[in-house]
């Protein structure tokens, strides 16, 4: 087993490198460099930019230098854990990121957590209660979960609680908890404002986990084990939790995988409907604005992310299921 | 009695016997059809009782004739505006007039604008007095029905829609900010939703049974090469680089070049989970007895591919391509949602639904989200019928 954890870590390594190069290439990929860029937008606002400051700049990311030799020049900044600097926000890109990244990823977590509770009990139900009442329901909103946009659901339920309500139910919290110190009433009111984008990830996160999870319980308890299981009179309940469920829950501990990175990604376009202070919003403007050491900044952090969050899935898959351990 | 049987057998021995050939060739065809069917005459068979992919099914022949005919449905152009009507909701046919007198052929009335006093915003009243006739197979605005022949005949249309006051119209989904119709801009925005879908999952299609099926059958340092590359591109954050490819391609491309580009973009995340079936069917079937029997016979590995090995997985591999559909299909809407992805004039369902990105524009204009309601009842029909293929295909469900 440690000798499979060691070596899933190891082929993270040229996985990160190759991350990097694409990052890079994304960060090249706009037409026109970055300093041009940056000292356009400085001369624009009315800004002085002496010499000294466009050399020192220079010989930062060495851009009178070929590409190979900025490539690892930018490398050796990211390795030092130094992102970039944000000309749009004017302050490093490391800041900006950590400012954005408690909420974000307080927001996936709970959602994973959210969704779980909600698939596992329905899942179950529907796969073992196949073709009633309820499964038809459950089975029937979760196409809906599946097939809309989450940002579209977002803009409807905005709309109607704005009809409702007259308010606007964007934003973390309200306008005049903006800058203010953590009060139990900004927390009340954060509370007011995080059910929309958590009911509307819970909906959408819910429908596919739902379905892959009844899908499998039934490929399951279709099986000639259940059958000769209960043959043998193994009590029903019983029999269920401890062979069937065990095996369908997979998926469950394969979103773990994608509790980071699939949330804080996915919820880049929910977030923006929504106005919420996380990461999504950021790598927006960024890509709007050209602020290309940001925007390659965020996708790396993904991407990162989404690699640990991989690996931790496929250590977690290897120690629940005998069939994976048995085959390294 | 005897005797005459015995003659007549003397005499017909031919024909008995041409008899009773007939008859148990009859019988053996017999046989065929209450027994013997094909692998795709059971999956037709095995789809056509689930009647959630039949229903999804229907829908997708109406999306994709909504879409070939789209020019000639909608009732004006999809850059046709008129700027004293921007910004009004939904005015559509009626049946009723303000009598009550039912009329079997729909007519419209008079649209008269005029200003709010206290917000100085247009408002858009029916001048019921006033009312004409909706005329079919009106002539309207000029276009080239399915890009060859050149007419102005729309389905429906007003005759005249310059009235005394205001101006005669149909305009069933209401007007965006430029007075465009929105209904005929959903209906064109079909075009480009409903295939941008299609041509990125052959892209992948293509991309996946290639290196998918190269991995697979050479196996070796070429499957280790493939698999990383596979690996890799698996972990890589979906939306995210979506939308830096997306931001990259340059704003002022015509229309066909960033619908290309973005088909590319999408379909590159799409692929590799291809790969990986093709690949792993590669690898079981490729020691198969009928495969070897194939090779020892003779039989060039291309052909042993694509007449024995391909074939076995076909309704497999169709029926994942087309649950990978919905997600290129979503993909499209919200880059372009986001303005990253396909940009003005391009009409698509997502550019349509950029109006929507304010929130004061759906408060005021809530019908900007119609469109939405297009591309939830696609991505559902799709994943309808991917379920249903996926399950007909599935010989032992």
């Amino acid at each position: 087993m440690l000798k499979y954890i060691v070596k899933r870590t190891l082929v993270l390594i040229p996985l990160l490198l190759a991350l990097s190069v694409v990052v890079f290439v994304i960060i090249q990929l706009p037409p026109g460099d970055y300093l041009t860029t940056y000292i356009n937008n400085l001369r624009s606002t009315g800004q002085q930019v002496t010499e000294d400051e466009i050399a020192a700049l220079e010989a930062r990311y060495g851009f009178d230098q070929p590409m190979y030799v900025q490539y690892m020049k930018w490398a050796q900044n990211l390795l030092r854990g130094d992102l970039g600097y944000s000309f749009v926000y004017k302050r490093s890109v490391n800041s900006l990121i950590a400012s954005r990244l408690p909420a974000t990823i307080t927001l996936s977590v709970v959602s994973v957590l959210l969704i779980w509770i909600i698939a596992f009990p329905l899942g179950f139900y529907s796969a073992t209660h196949k073709y009633s009442l309820g499964d038809y329901a459950f089975t029937s909103v979760s196409f809906f979960g599946i097939s809309v946009p989450e940002f579209l659901l977002a803009i409807i339920i905005m709309y109607l609680y704005f009809l409702t309500t007259r308010q606007y139910a964007g934003g973390l919290y309200s306008d005049e908890f903006a800058g203010q110190p953590w009060t139990w009433a900004k927390i009340v009111n954060m509370l007011q404002h995080v059910w929309i984008p958590l009911l509307i990830i819970a909906f959408t996160g819910t429908a596919g986990l739902f379905k892959t999870f009844r899908a499998n319980l039934i490929d399951e308890l279709n099986k000639p084990y259940v059958k000769t299981a209960r043959a043998k009179g193994v009590g029903n309940m019983r029999l269920l939790i401890k062979y069937p469920v065990r095996i369908a829950l997979i998926p469950f501990i394969a979103t773990v995988g994608w509790l980071l990175p699939g949330l804080i990604s996915g919820q880049t376009i929910l977030a923006q409907v929504l106005s919420l202070p996380t990461v999504g919003p950021l790598l927006l403007t960024a890509l709007q604005n050209q602020d290309m050491y940001l925007a390659g900044s965020i996708v790396f952090i993904m991407g990162v992310l989404s690699m640990i969050g991989t690996l931790v899935s496929d250590i977690l898959l290897a120690l629940t299921d005998p069939r994976i351990r048995s085959s390294m | 009695m005897h005797k005459d049987i015995q003659g007549l057998q003397k005499v017909n021995r031919r024909e008995m016997k041409r008899r009773e050939a007939a008859l148990k060739a009859q019988s053996e065809r017999q046989q065929d059809t209450v027994y013997v069917a094909s692998q795709f005459k059971l999956t037709v068979r095995k789809f056509r009782r689930n009647r959630l992919a039949v229903v999804g099914l229907i829908l997708l022949c109406i999306i994709y004739f909504i879409a070939l005919f789209a020019d000639f449905l909608a009732p004006y152009g999809k850059n046709t505006y008129n700027p004293s009507i921007t910004n009004m909701a939904p005015k559509g046919m009626h049946w009723i007039d303000a009598e009550g007198n039912f009329s079997f052929r729909p007519f419209v009335y008079e649209i008269v604008s005029s200003y709010d006093p206290v917000t100085f915003a247009p408002t858009y009243m029916e001048d019921t007095s006033s009312k004409q006739y909706v005329s079919f197979f009106a002539r309207g605005d000029e276009y080239k029905l399915l890009g060859l022949i050149e007419t102005d005949i729309h389905l429906f249309g007003v005759d005249n829609p310059k009235g005394e006051n205001g101006v005669f119209g149909v305009y069933l989904f209401g007007t965006d900010q430029a007075g465009r119709d929105l209904f005929s801009r959903t209906l064109i925005g079909t075009q480009i939703s409903g295939t941008v879908g299609l041509v990125g999952v052959l892209l992948s299609f293509i991309l996946g049974l290639l290196l998918g099926g190269l991995s697979g059958y050479i196996g070796g340092k070429v499957d280790m090469v493939i698999q990383r590359i596979i690996d890799f591109t698996i972990s890589l954050p979906t939306i995210p680089l979506w939308m830096a490819l997306a931001a990259a391609v340059p704003a002022n491309w015509p229309v066909t070049k960033t619908y290309f580009c973005i088909t590319i973009i999408l379909s590159l995340v799409s692929w590799p989970n291809l790969a990986r079936t093709v690949r792993s069917k590669f690898m079981s079937l490729k020691n198969e007895d009928f495969v070897k029997a194939a090779r020892v016979s003779g039989a060039s590995t291309f052909r042993i591919i694509c007449k024995h090995m391909v074939p076995m997985f076909m309704s497999h591999l169709i029926a994942s391509l087309s649950l990978s559909i919905p997600g290129m299909i979503l993909g499209e809407t919200s880059l372009s949602f986001l303005s990253l992805g396909l940009r003005p004039p391009a009409v698509s369902w997502g550019v349509l639904l950029a109006d929507a990105q304010k929130f004061r524009n759906v408060v005021l204009y809530p019908w900007t989200m119609i469109p939405g309601v297009f591309v939830v009842v696609t991505v559902m029909a799709f994943n309808f019928v991917g379920d249903g293929l996926r399950d007909a295909a599935d010989p032992y469900l």
